[in-house]
């Protein structure tokens, strides 16, 4: 047997030395040590067919949070985003705000571009006392969801009002009588069902008819020709991205040349690319567009391109409303969190109800909230825009 | 007035009929399918969209190079997922073919993934008019090649040596190796068909609909209910009730929406089979004991 080998005296001294660093350097550390930051949340779709929608609110609130952070923070604590994919699925959504509550411990939480899994996270907001606030999924009732305290906000359009903005549309400028439409089944096409019947009712316009498709849907000639045997003059369709391209392709295998009034589900993914030459006929609501100038717009897209090189003007912002959204969003919080002293739910969620007027990239929010309005986006926020060349640009 | 819709549930009901035809000719040959069938049915189309699209290749290349790639797969399948099992007796080829198709849907979100993208096909742009309905090119070439293919492979088994060799392993192993034919080949070969055939089929479909990692699952099990429906002993009658499938679906879509429309084509698919227990167009085959 060996005897063992004897530890090296120059390792020793290497040894003495280190540990002697790490020493001295401790107390050092600890006193510069950053204050721990404030975690924010994102619940939203980051893959699938509306990955884009997930990507763009990212990008918006990150912009947001670098300014605030190099402003020194709230609370002068920084704010650190943690995202979480719900993959579009309500069940995944639940877990994933749950686990940003549980574990990572946010103050608040964003949301994505899916009404069905917003509307699944608004009793976990309520029940955990966290503000939720909504920055894409315009569903009716998920700010309007009767708790009272509410803790679901929302900086986007609204279908109630979405709803009134696009049948006018297909009245006044594509000149339609019987307005036809295409609905996605599922929570978010029945709210827009009831808004856009409820829009027509008051509007004195009678509608063609109404149609449901699925997501895998992968032909919808046989709910166009009924809507066109009803005598509809106009789409007016409601669902994301690759049922609603199949809408436009089975339109043109139809032959049916026939204006067509989208909601905004269509901006969230490759809109252009899966439905072909005809997208660009297609009008839809936005909450912003990046080419309509202000001080404020162009100081956005400047540290939007600083920070995302692809980006080089606003016709490479992917998908405007869910950046401008969430950038306004992310601000009113911070705003809120500052006001509130704390990052307790209740008290943000006070604070957020009561915020002073404050001059936004949408619009200026005087006040964003109130008790009885958690809704900062009305009807006259929206704009109607197309696709031109995979792009965004306002119609007029 | 639904004509058109009906000329779309053919196109798709043919893509059935391809897949089903997949897992007939692994069945006649060795009494095993290949469950991953939807999964190589999306490998198909995402190859050809990354190599016509990602890659700029040319479009005949970058097909061949899919269904190719495709028929590659079954081979390693075959050799990973089936043999061994088939081997020992036991029937597990049915859950690891399974996972393998489940292996390489999550392989491809990782790799291709999520977003759904458009395939470009210059077939599936200008719809052409027949008898005043409005038909894709794509349509009638989806249509052309189901049948064409259900044809050839049914000429090929009856009036070619290999196809005869291809049923022989099949009806007695044993004699068939005693004659000359190496069983464990045709078996590869089979499954390296079946799996071009489900290639084809993703390239196929691809442009009427998405390309997207889980584009194949739904298609695979509508594919194995059109090959039960046909009788999976009968070439014809898979890629007939394949056809019937994509008919009725279309149908059910026309006249009561889509919300009903996979209930009530499995519904079909079950009393169908509640009426005609080996398929519509297949026969009680006599057991000897």
């Amino acid at each position: 047997m060996t005897a063992p080998a004897p530890f090296p005296r120059a390792m020793l001294r290497v040894s003495r030395a280190l540990a002697a660093a790490v020493l001295t350097a401790t107390p050092l550390c600890a006193g510069a040590a950053e204050p721990a930051p404030i975690p924010v949340g994102l619940v939203a779709a980051l893959s699938g067919q509306s990955a884009v929608s997930g990507e763009a609110i990212t990008r918006g609130l990150a912009v947001a949070i670098d300014e605030i952070n190099q402003a020194g923070g709230v609370l002068g604590r920084p704010l650190t985003l943690v995202r979480r994919d719900d993959e579009s699925n309500p069940g995944k959504g639940i877990a994933a705000a749950r686990e940003l509550i549980s574990r990572e411990h946010v103050a608040a939480f964003f949301g994505g571009i899916d009404t069905p899994v917003s509307i699944a996270l608004v009793p976990i907001a309520n029940k955990e006392k966290t503000p939720f606030i909504g920055v894409w999924a315009a569903g009716t009732g998920i700010t309007r969801n009767g708790a009272t305290p509410n803790y679901v906000f929302r900086v986007s359009a609204v279908d109630a009002l979405v709803d009134q903005r696009l049948l006018r549309y297909a009245v006044t400028i594509a000149k339609a009588q019987h307005p036809g439409l295409m609905l996605i089944d599922n929570p978010w096409g029945e709210s827009n069902h009831a808004g856009l019947e409820a829009a027509a009712k008051s509007a004195g316009v009678s509608l063609a008819g109404a149609e449901t498709f699925e997501t895998g849907d992968t032909d919808m000639i046989a709910q166009l020709t009924r809507l066109k045997a009803a005598g509809a003059d106009a789409i007016i369709l409601v669902g994301n991205v690759a049922p609603a391209a199949e809408v436009i392709r089975s339109l043109d295998r139809m032959g049916w040349n026939v204006p067509v009034i989208s909601h905004w589900g269509i901006s969230g993914g490759r809109f252009p690319e899966l439905a072909g030459p005809s997208a660009e006929k297609v009008a839809f609501v936005q909450t912003y567009s990046f080419f309509k100038s202000s001080a404020k717009g162009e100081a956005v897209l400047a540290e939007l391109e600083k920070k995302y090189p692809t980006i080089k003007g606003p016709e490479d912002i992917i998908a405007p409303v869910g950046t401008a959204d969430a950038y306004d969003a992310m601000h009113l919080l911070a705003l809120a969190i500052a006001k509130a002293g704390t990052t307790d739910g209740p008290a943000i969620q006070a604070a957020l109800e009561a915020l002073p007027p404050y001059d936004g990239l949408i619009k200026r929010y005087a006040p964003a909230f109130t008790a009885a309005n958690h809704d900062a986006l009305g009807a006259d926020d929206y704009i109607i825009v197309h696709f031109a060349e995979n792009k965004i640009v306002p119609v007029e | 007035m639904f004509a058109a819709s009906l000329v779309s549930g053919l196109a798709i009901g043919a893509m059935y009929g391809l897949l089903a035809l997949g897992y007939h000719v692994t069945w006649v040959v060795s009494r095993s399918v290949n469950f991953a069938q939807g999964s190589v049915m999306m490998l198909g189309a995402v190859i050809a969209f990354s190599l016509l699209v990602t890659l700029g290749w040319p479009m005949p290349f970058a097909i061949a190079a899919a269904v190719l790639g495709c028929a590659g797969f079954g081979i390693v399948l075959e050799r990973i997922a089936v043999r061994p099992f088939r081997a020992r007796g036991s029937e597990s080829w049915l859950m690891a073919t399974v996972a393998a198709g489940i292996l390489v849907e999550n392989a491809a979100m990782f790799l291709f993934g999520k977003e759904p993208r458009g395939m470009p096909s210059a077939l599936a742009r200008h719809p052409i008019m027949l008898f005043g309905v409005g038909v894709l090119p794509l349509h009638i070439a989806i249509l052309l090649t189901g049948l064409g293919l259900a044809g050839a492979f049914l000429v090929a088994t009856r009036a070619t040596p290999y196809g005869k060799a291809l049923l022989a392993v099949v009806q007695n192993p044993r004699a068939a190796q005693l004659m000359g034919i190496d069983a464990a080949k045709v078996t590869v070969f089979a499954y390296a068909l079946s799996s071009a055939l489900a290639g084809l089929a993703g390239v196929l479909i691809a442009p009427l609909t998405n390309v997207a990692a889980d584009m194949g699952f739904v298609f695979g099990i509508k594919g194995f209910a059109a090959a039960i429906l046909g009788g999976l002993d009968n070439p014809w009658g898979v890629v007939l009730a394949g056809l019937l499938l994509g008919l009725a679906e279309a149908s059910v879509t026309a006249f009561a929406g889509s919300g009903a429309t996979v209930m009530a084509s499995f519904g079909l698919v079950i009393l169908a089979l509640y009426l005609r227990p080996h398929g519509l167009f297949g026969r009680a085959l006599a057991r000897k004991v």
